[in-house]
């Protein structure tokens, strides 16, 4: 009886020791939320939405082209990102584990997975933006295409490998070839979990503004070309947060928010997709 | 085949090496039955020949049992190899041990009609004939227990011996009959005990080739009948 | 009965990363019969199986010497892709895997389907769930998710999905061990049905299935083939001693 008691005791003591530590954690959290949203909540409005930024001093207007800037930069890096990321992923989960080239793959991923954005951005700048002379959406896509291989070929390497060797070696004892195993039957099972690991990279890349600084830099008209500078949210914000007006100033804060509610939302439907795999998974 | 390695589960070890135990004090009861109802006769002793009867439904209580374990290591363990050789060669001894009880009951019967009735003055010697049939059966136990070919072919030639002495005293007896018509009544008793000795010599010699199949997993019974 | 040979094992070795795992192995296969594979684990029985459709050298550091020979022709000769070798050699696995991303029907098909094979899908598909007697429990649901189905079942629509591409060996590693014994009982009721149109060859851990399926039976210890004799005789008078004490349970 009196082991057992001060097991209980012991037990809720853990339990309170934990709890303290989960809201410790929260409170920056909350608090950057509660700022973003109580400060950016004044200039939401419609036309921050539809409307292309105003002149310093004068009317706010909105950050509407930046929005769909960062929609047509985060479309051409995930073109261009995904499929390489994608297949170097699957690439490496059917390589022999000692395989050299595979090897070189995956230790090329590490290192970049570690380099800091505003490398990639430089980089960007060298192959793109400085033979061609002119910043463009593309340049920024390729900088961020850059920011997400690395760890969306290692996710879809991890998924991949989880996929049962049974389901592999089905398809093979069929005298279905390796590759077309690997492509139709392999990935096919692997496809919930890197639409969610998809969702989260772009919900990452979308977050960016070191390397878009001198990429895709900015524009205060509404552009959708590739090959033209183009206005983002990450940039637009950093320079209405860094301008002297208060207008510029409280447009920063509502970008912010307005930023906040786009990745949130995607980190919200890479949840939703996982959570349905892991139904599938139970049927 | 030499000394078996034992089984890796101890229980099924335990369980077969009880059965073998049984069936050789099986062995030994019968064995023990056709000598003292063989010695009621010499004996003209009627208590004893009624203690081969008692005998007899503990030799059926036996089979039975034996039987009831057969079954359940057949349905439990499901053996194989030398191990179901063993389970269905015991199966089938039982019947031949039985059968060679009741001949023991039979031949006590026999003896206590003798007791009763007048002793003939020169009455032929079945004691020969049954020790040559105890010897026959337990040796081909013996066989069947330790797998000991060589003694079990031994034993399935020494059943020309029992069946010589069988005619052999046929003949006696029925000369003895020819002799004096007054005698014909016990001396017909005697030529069934010789009869049914010599019938216990047959089971005897069945349990020797059930041996010699048990050790080789050839049967070498009916040789002509296998194509 | 039919002697025929279909498949000839010959003095085949296999290796893994440089250590022998099989050792020698001589021995027929009979067109249509069944031969069952036992031993204990480690043995080399999975590996056998594995170099009769050369899944075996798929494994890194996997190797193989001998022959094998299909219908008197080298598995391993020049000009034999494994890959079409797996078309004619099917086979089925412990643990039942459908494709879990395709329906009932398209597991069927794969086979026919990813090969670019000619054929009718629709009466390849129900020949071949009629074959593995689970046509009538699943020809409503084609369209279903193999999910759905109970783990015999699911087995089942395996053998269908081997059947479908029209093998003339169907190889199976323990095909009912994660099966309860009912649907267990059925998978082996399969078997003898198959035997009529296919060669089988079958792993078992299970001493009593390979007695209740197969005609033949190989026992396997430490990578070497110690008998292979007619299922009746290995179980009840094996040749060898190590077969008797293997298969009376006196081993280790």
């Amino acid at each position: 009886m009196k082991a057992a008691l001060s097991r209980r005791v012991r037990s809720a003591a853990a339990f309170l020791l934990t709890a303290l530590c989960v809201v410790i954690a929260l409170v920056p959290l909350l608090s950057l939320a509660w700022l973003v949203v109580s400060r950016g909540w004044a200039g939401f409005s419609w036309a921050l939405l539809t409307e292309v930024p105003g002149p310093p001093g004068g009317a706010p207007g909105g950050v509407g082209n930046a929005l769909a800037g960062t929609g047509v930069v985060v479309f051409w890096a995930a073109l261009l990102g995904l499929p390489l990321g994608i297949g170097a992923g699957v690439f490496l989960a059917e390589s022999d584990h000692d395989d050299r080239l595979a090897s070189a793959v995956r230790f090329t991923a590490d290192v970049l997975a570690g380099v800091p954005s505003i490398v990639a951005g430089i980089v960007a700048y060298g192959l793109i933006v400085a033979p061609m002379k002119r910043f463009s959406a593309l340049a920024g896509a390729v900088a961020l295409a850059v920011l997400m291989l690395p760890a969306l070929a290692r996710t879809t390497e991890e998924l991949v490998r989880r996929v049962p060797g049974a389901l592999r070696e089905g398809g093979l004892a069929l005298g279905i070839p390796q590759w077309k195993t690997s492509l139709r039957i392999v990935l096919p099972a692997a496809a919930a979990g890197i639409a969610t690991a998809v969702l989260l990279s772009i919900a990452r890349i979308a977050g960016e503004t070191g390397p878009l600084l001198f990429t895709s830099l900015n524009n205060a008209h509404w552009s959708l070309a590739p090959d033209q500078p183009i206005g983002t949210l990450t940039v637009q914000l950093y320079n209405d947060a860094i301008s002297p007006y208060p207008a510029m100033q409280q447009r920063a804060w509502a970008t912010a928010l307005l930023l906040l509610v786009v990745v949130g939302l995607l980190n919200m439907a890479a949840r939703v997709v996982a959570g349905r795999r892991a139904e599938g998974a139970h049927g | 085949m030499g000394m078996m390695r034992r089984h890796t589960d101890r229980s099924y070890e335990a369980e077969l090496a009880a059965l073998r135990e049984k069936v050789a004090r099986m062995g030994a009861r019968v064995e023990g039955a056709v000598a003292t109802a063989t010695r009621a006769i010499v004996q003209r002793d009627a208590a004893m020949a009624e203690s081969v009867r008692v005998e007899d439904r503990l030799v059926n209580r036996l089979e039975v049992e034996i039987d009831e374990d057969c079954r359940r290591i057949l349905a439990l363990r499901q053996p194989a190899g030398s191990d179901l050789r063993f389970i269905t060669t015991a199966l089938k001894i039982v019947v031949d041990l039985e059968r060679i009880g009741d001949l023991a009951a039979n031949i006590a019967g026999r003896a206590i009609e003798l007791a009763e009735a007048p002793p003939l003055l020169s009455p032929p010697d079945v004691g020969r004939l049954s020790e040559l049939v105890q010897a026959q059966l337990s040796r081909a136990m013996r066989a069947f227990v330790d797998s000991d070919v060589a003694l079990a072919e031994e034993v399935k030639g020494e059943d020309d011996l029992v069946d010589a002495l069988y005619m052999k005293l046929f003949n006696q007896l029925l000369g003895l009959m020819m002799e004096d018509s007054r005698n014909i009544r016990r001396l017909t008793a005697l030529m069934f005990v010789a009869k049914h000795l010599e019938r216990a010599g047959d089971h005897a010699t069945n349990v020797a080739e059930m041996a010699i199949y048990l050790a080789r997993g050839t049967d070498v019974r009916h040789p002509r009948s296998r194509a | 009965m039919d002697e025929t040979v279909r498949m000839a094992v010959r003095g085949l070795s296999a290796f893994h990363r440089g250590t022998a795992v099989l050792h020698n192995v001589t021995l027929d296969v009979r067109d249509r019969s069944v031969l069952a594979v036992i031993g204990p684990s480690g043995c080399g029985k999975s590996t056998f199986l594995r170099c009769l459709n050369r899944m075996h050298e798929l494994a890194p550091g996997a190797s193989v010497t001998g022959e094998i020979l299909l219908d008197g022709r080298d598995i391993h000769g020049p000009g034999v892709d494994p890959v079409a070798l797996r078309r004619r050699v099917g086979m089925v696995f412990q643990r039942p895997n459908p494709f879990p991303t395709m329906s009932i029907f398209e597991n069927v098909a794969a086979g026919l389907r990813l090969n670019r094979m000619a054929g009718d899908l629709d009466a390849v598909v129900e020949r071949a769930l009629r074959a593995a007697a689970l046509w009538d429990e699943v020809k409503d649901r084609l369209r279903g998710s193999p999910g759905s189905l109970s783990g015999g079942q699911q087995q089942r629509l395996c053998i269908a999905r081997a059947l479908a591409v029209e093998p003339e060996v169907l190889l199976m590693d323990e095909p009912a061990s994660a099966l309860d014994p009912i649907a267990s009982a059925r998978v082996e009721d399969l078997v003898h049905e198959l035997k009529a149109r296919y060669t089988v060859v079958i792993v078992t851990h299970n001493m009593q299935q390979a007695a209740r399926v197969s005609d033949s039976t190989a026992f396997f210890y430490l990578g070497r083939l110690v008998e292979h004799s007619p299922t009746a005789e290995l179980f009840t008078n094996p040749r060898e001693e190590r077969t008797e004490e293997y298969v009376t349970g006196r081993f280790g």
